[in-house]
């Protein structure tokens, strides 16, 4: 059998590039629906430009916040679907990496580390939402909906704001047992609301003052005003721009440090 | 290649692992027989340095998995208890990626799946999912992913636990092909063939403590006698019977379903027995395994 002089190229090897060993599998295994991320990724923004950008867009002709209501509703449908797909994959896809599949525990074994497994999860998902709000990018071009060409900047802050909701979720979830509902509650009673009332189709200041604090918590609405700004140069102070991109890091940085945390306590049981 | 002094690991109040002691070579095989939740499972996760210990001193090849677990773990093979091959990829993917995370070059890992396909009998299902192989080729594959990085040893939680007869004696070979190769070998089990198969050195555990250890047959001359005669007079009439052939061999167990009559010639006590007008329903003479010794150090059998 080959020696271990010959495999072991170097014993360092994985503690520097472990997280991109789990990035590697993570894409390996996304051939085997990566027709379906394909396919959603040019439906969903096709399906969202057509009956919202233009369908309800052509029953508001005075538009909204200054511009043509198409226009202002873009950032908020690019931003409302990778934060949604980061919601789902904060989820399942980390509770069955120790309950069901438990693959998590075999890449455990190895030499890589619960961070690393963490780091190469998200690395993934990066390149992931990078495909998928690329496209949509693409269609809002296409759809005339993105006056500028700062618009791009969108995409890392739909990257960021998705980090801003996966990571918390995914700390909570490494730590569940079991699904007993608790998923479908949080998408409902979380991801939902958040969709609803986070200035997505309507500025948030039109929202019952009683319920604007949804918008305040929400990364949604940090995002998508985030994306506003970039978008068709929504004006707003500074402070409060400077305020979306700091609720975001920190959302999805301490969210980051609890999601390694649960790892390690999972993993190390 | 292991120094275990005292390990234990707690759950809360609940203890898993209660002190446990051991040491094993290079080129050994070493199992860990015990019944369910003897702890078994909890002191091998320690050695393979995926569960911290509670207390104690542990040396894996002269480390400590507390602080030096990824170097630990680039030196070992694991097999799990229960499957968790990657149903999402094919099966010769899942030795690729696997050999991947210990930091081997994709030419090295194409060449090693290849080779440790032939091993394992699985060549010809190099491109099945997994979900559709038998219990048998999902162990097989889970120790040929195990064995990518050449490991200095390695351990197998329960290698054959669920499976058909035939599909254990094919990985006892492949199982047998790695002792012979020189592979430090760590197993557990409940499964007493399977450790008499497979271990040079027996610890017997139970509840999280070490009752006992030895090489197989040391065990068996220690606790138990030659031979054992098995008895069966019906569950109603055994504790009966027992009752008026008790001075009959060294020592016996009763059991809700049959006497064991312990002795160095079994086919004696049974010519004994039947004289005195005690005629069996059945009868067995057989030699005495580390089932007997089970029972004899804990009063309970291995799988209940």
């Amino acid at each position: 059998m080959t020696s271990v002089a010959d495999i072991m190229a170097d014993a360092d090897k994985p503690r520097r590039w472990g997280w991109w060993y789990v990035t590697e599998l993570r894409l390996r295994e996304m051939r085997g629906y990566v027709s379906y991320v394909v396919t959603s990724s040019f439906a969903n923004p096709l399906m969202y430009l057509l009956a919202l950008g233009i369908g309800l867009a052509n029953l508001i002709p005075e538009g909204m916040d200054g511009v043509p209501f198409l226009v202002f509703v873009a950032p908020a449908l690019l931003m409302s679907t990778i934060l949604t797909i980061g919601a789902e994959e904060g989820m399942y896809p980390v509770l069955s990496g120790f309950k069901w599949h438990k693959i998590f525990f075999a890449i455990h074994a190895t030499p890589v580390t619960p961070g690393q497994i963490v780091g190469g999860f998200l690395v993934h998902l990066t390149i992931r939402f990078t495909f998928t709000a690329g496209v949509f990018f693409g269609f809002l071009i296409l759809f005339g909906a993105v006056p500028l060409a700062s618009g791009w900047v969108m995409i890392p802050i739909s990257i960021l704001g998705a980090f801003s909701i996966l990571t918390p979720l995914g700390a909570y979830a490494a730590r569940l047992e079991d699904d007993t509902g608790q998923f479908a509650l949080i998408q409902r009673l979380v991801v939902m609301p958040m969709f609803l009332f986070s200035g997505t189709f309507f500025p948030l200041s039109q929202v019952p003052d009683w319920l604007e604090w949804v918008g305040w918590v929400s990364p949604l609405w940090h995002a998508t005003q985030l994306g506003r700004t970039f978008s068709y140069g929504a004006i707003e102070p500074m402070w409060l721009s400077a305020t979306h991109l700091v609720v975001l890091v920190a959302y999805s940085a301490i969210g980051g440090y609890f999601m390694h945390r649960s790892f390690v306590a999972r993993l190390t049981k | 290649m292991i120094r275990a002094e005292n390990i234990a690991k707690k759950y809360g109040d609940f203890v898993a692992v209660d002190g446990i002691s051991f040491e094993v070579q290079r080129g050994e095989s070493f199992g860990l027989l015990g019944p369910n939740g003897a702890g078994k499972s909890t002191t091998m996760k320690m050695i393979a340095a995926v569960s911290t210990r509670t207390s104690g001193n542990l040396e894996v090849l002269g480390m400590d998995p507390n602080t030096d677990g990824p170097a630990i773990r680039s030196q070992l093979g694991v097999v799990p208890q229960e499957d968790n091959l990657d149903q999402e990829l094919r099966v010769r993917e899942n030795l690729i990626t696997y050999g991947r995370f210990f930091g081997m070059s994709h030419a090295a890992v194409a060449k090693r799946a290849d080779e440790l396909l032939e091993f394992a009998q699985l060549t010809d299902r190099a491109k099945s999912k997994v979900e559709p192989l038998s219990g048998g080729m999902k162990r097989r594959l889970t120790i040929a992913r195990s064995l990518m990085n050449d490991p200095q040893m390695l351990l197998l939680d329960e290698p054959t636990t669920g499976l058909d007869p035939q599909a254990r004696h094919i990985l006892w070979d492949r199982l047998f092909r790695l002792k012979e190769q020189g592979t430090t070998l760590v197993l557990t089990t409940h499964y007493m063939d399977e450790a008499e198969q497979l271990s040079d050195r027996i610890v017997v555990v139970d509840k999280g403590a070490i009752m006992a250890e030895g090489s197989p047959a040391q065990l068996i001359r220690q606790y138990s006698s030659k031979e054992v005669l098995e008895v069966r007079y019906g569950s109603d009439k055994n504790s009966t019977v027992a009752k008026s052939i008790a001075d009959v061999g060294e020592r016996q167990e009763i059991l809700p379903d049959r006497i064991l009559i312990y002795s160095d010639n079994g086919e004696r006590d049974l010519a004994e027995i039947t004289k005195r007008g005690h005629h069996p329903m059945t009868s067995l003479v057989r030699r005495s395994s580390l089932e007997d010794v089970f029972l004899r150090l804990t009063g309970r059998s291995l799988v209940e």
